[in-house]
């Protein structure tokens, strides 16, 4: 291991213990941001695991949220299941489905795929409500387990430390190495021999995954569980604008932009109720227009400048 | 039968809108994401007027019209314009444009949020009128005319007139176009206005038969994206077809199913041309 490795793996086990003992410090308030901070965090880096190298806007976070988090509620009330199976059990299923997805779409152009995802939640929402309603009775499924927030805040955590050091692992792999040739030039990585689609694929899958996972640790937040709120394509755009806010090319880009974001989206939602769609699509256009890289990015040039 | 006759009627329309964003993704290259709300825009502007103002839909068309190409014009010089000249690669733009568009796209939803939060209802020429022994709404039928009359216009000024050869020669490839004399900017930046008019008057029409609301135009995005898909990148032949495909496949489904499952036979269609004909109904492979 080289020193600067090293060195990013011991500022992240101070960050990491940081995280653990905050719940101590803090209040109820805080502590629920700081959790949904922490759930974008883990959404927003595994979702810059696929996007980052490949450039392909996956809009299905939503989707596998939902079907995380929505498993665990009909788990619970309908089948009787505890909640750490339907835990186990939903980021497997999320994980088919994003192979499927990803088999069929990811072979194709890169657009075909951007516009499946797009209303992939919503497409879901109504699949699901239709089989409640039709064959399940209609009402609603509720989650309850005896856990505070901040059982779910650390839970949390913990995904998002194992998405890094999956993200970490990948970087140094064969297929980290792969990801960033395709990333650079995807006709080359095809003639150099990389199965371009099997390793999009293979890092779809990861991302469904983990955002299954966190819609099923969230699950118990909800208590009450509905398709409607549960499939929400606005989570989607929200972990795409503070991925791309903080930079997709570092593996710790999202979370300079999660931070941030999550503070000032507080602010807004509280001062503005009414504009948040207005605001979030102007955020959106600044971001495109004047950070394309990211905060991250923009930090790098101006001390590539500084330096010269 | 009752199916067949408003499945038409409904891909008629469709078709529209399919056009429009088909001009605005193969000529102009943009993939643009909020052409379902410039959709629900033409929309509100016949709710509004046919409220306030007591104008019928089909004038509200007129007006929509010019202002649509003018808004449509000024947002690709001046927003998409930009990114086109930054971008290294047909990738990035792909990357870029989708991004810009989709702020446009959550703007634009915000604005009519602010206009008018709840649904466009009105009613247009709701009388029944009889067709081929099947009932129908007469708005239906108005607008599919005015749809059809509109597709017609729009293939002849691309197969019989001078702007219409550039934009198709601009669509086969923006280098040759740009070789043999044809200012590509200018012809992607009238290729784009004229999508995002033809989808605008779209909306009037779709408003007259279907209750739309400020949120609604992603579903609209989506179906759009499907059409062209299924019929291939830039061939009005296909896209039109593809729309009626849809429209027949959709009303089948809502009537003998559940109106509520439409967008997932669309999107059953989708994985259909995924699978089996990628290229599109017409489309070759390159």
């Amino acid at each position: 291991m080289k020193p600067t490795e090293l060195r990013n793996l011991a500022i992240g086990a101070v960050l990491t213990v940081v995280a653990i003992a905050f719940p101590w410090i803090a209040d109820g308030y805080w502590l629920s941001i700081a959790t949904t901070a922490m759930m974008y965090i883990a959404l927003s880096t595994s979702w810059a695991l696929f996007s980052g190298p490949t450039h392909l806007i996956a809009l299905s976070t939503g989707a596998f949220f939902g079907v995380g988090g929505y498993l665990v509620g009909t788990g619970m009330s309908d089948y009787d299941q505890t909640f750490w199976t339907m835990a186990i059990m939903a980021p497997v299923v999320a994980a088919f489905l994003a192979l499927l997805i990803g088999l069929v779409t990811l072979r194709l152009s890169g657009v075909y795929f951007v516009i499946f995802t797009l209303g992939l939640a919503e497409m879901i929402r109504n699949l699901v409500s239709w089989v409640q309603n039709n064959f399940l009775g209609s009402r609603g499924l509720y989650v309850l387990t005896d856990f505070t927030e901040e059982h779910i805040y650390w839970m949390l955590l913990a995904v998002a430390v194992v998405v890094f050091l999956v993200g970490w692992w990948i970087n140094r792999s064969r297929l980290g190495f792969a990801l960033r040739i395709l990333g650079n030039d995807e006709e080359v990585a095809r003639h150099v021999g990389i199965n371009t689609a099997w390793s999009k694929v293979v890092l779809f899958v990861t991302t469904g995954f983990f955002a299954a996972l966190v819609g099923a640790i969230v699950a118990p937040r909800y208590s009450y569980i509905e398709p409607n709120v549960v499939f929400s394509p606005e989570l989607s755009f929200m972990v795409v604008i503070m991925a791309l806010l903080g930079g997709v090319h570092r593996l710790w880009g999202p979370l300079v932009g999660v931070v941030p974001f999550t503070l000032v989206w507080e602010a807004i939602t509280i001062s503005f109720p009414s504009s948040t769609t207005l605001l979030l699509g102007l955020t959106f256009l600044l971001i495109v227009y004047f950070i394309p890289n990211g905060l991250v990015g923009l930090v790098e040039t101006i001390m590539r400048r500084v330096r010269k | 039968m009752d199916i067949i006759i408003s499945g038409l009627l409904l891909g008629g329309t469709y078709a529209l809108m399919a056009m429009g964003l088909n001009l605005q993704y193969g000529v102009a290259r943009i993939m643009n994401l909020a052409n379902g709300e410039m959709l629900v825009l033409g929309g509100l502007a016949a709710f509004w007027l046919f409220t306030v103002a007591d104008l019928s839909p089909i004038t509200t068309a007129v007006i929509v019209a010019p202002l649509a190409f003018g808004g449509n014009w000024l947002a690709y010089r001046y927003l998409l314009l930009p990114l086109v000249r930054r971008a290294k690669s047909q990738g990035q733009l792909e990357v870029d444009s989708i991004l810009a568009t989709f702020g446009m796209s959550f703007a634009l939803v915000g604005i009519m949020v602010s206009i008018h939060g709840e649904y466009f209802t009105y009613s247009f020429l709701a009388e029944p009128f009889s067709i081929l022994g099947s009932t129908v709404a007469q708005n239906r039928l108005v607008a599919f005319l005015v749809a059809v009359g509109i597709g017609a216009g729009l293939y002849y000024w691309l197969n019989h007139t001078y702007a219409g050869t550039a934009v198709r020669a601009v669509s086969v490839s923006t280098e040759a176009a740009g070789l043999v004399g044809i200012n590509v900017d200018k012809i992607s930046a009238l290729a784009f206005a004229v999508g995002g008019a033809v989808t605008a008057v779209g909306g009037t029409l779709i408003s007259t038969f279907i209750t739309l609301d400020a949120s609604i135009g992603v579903i609209f995005t989506m179906k759009a994206l499907i059409i062209i898909i299924m019929g291939g990148v830039g061939d009005i032949r296909g896209a039109i077809i593809a729309a009626l495909i849809l429209g027949l496949v959709e009303t089948a489904v809502a009537t003998i199913v559940d109106p509520g499952l439409t967008l997932v036979a669309a999107y059953v269609i989708f994985l259909a041309v995924l699978l089996f004909r990628p290229q599109g109904l017409f489309g070759r492979r390159v």
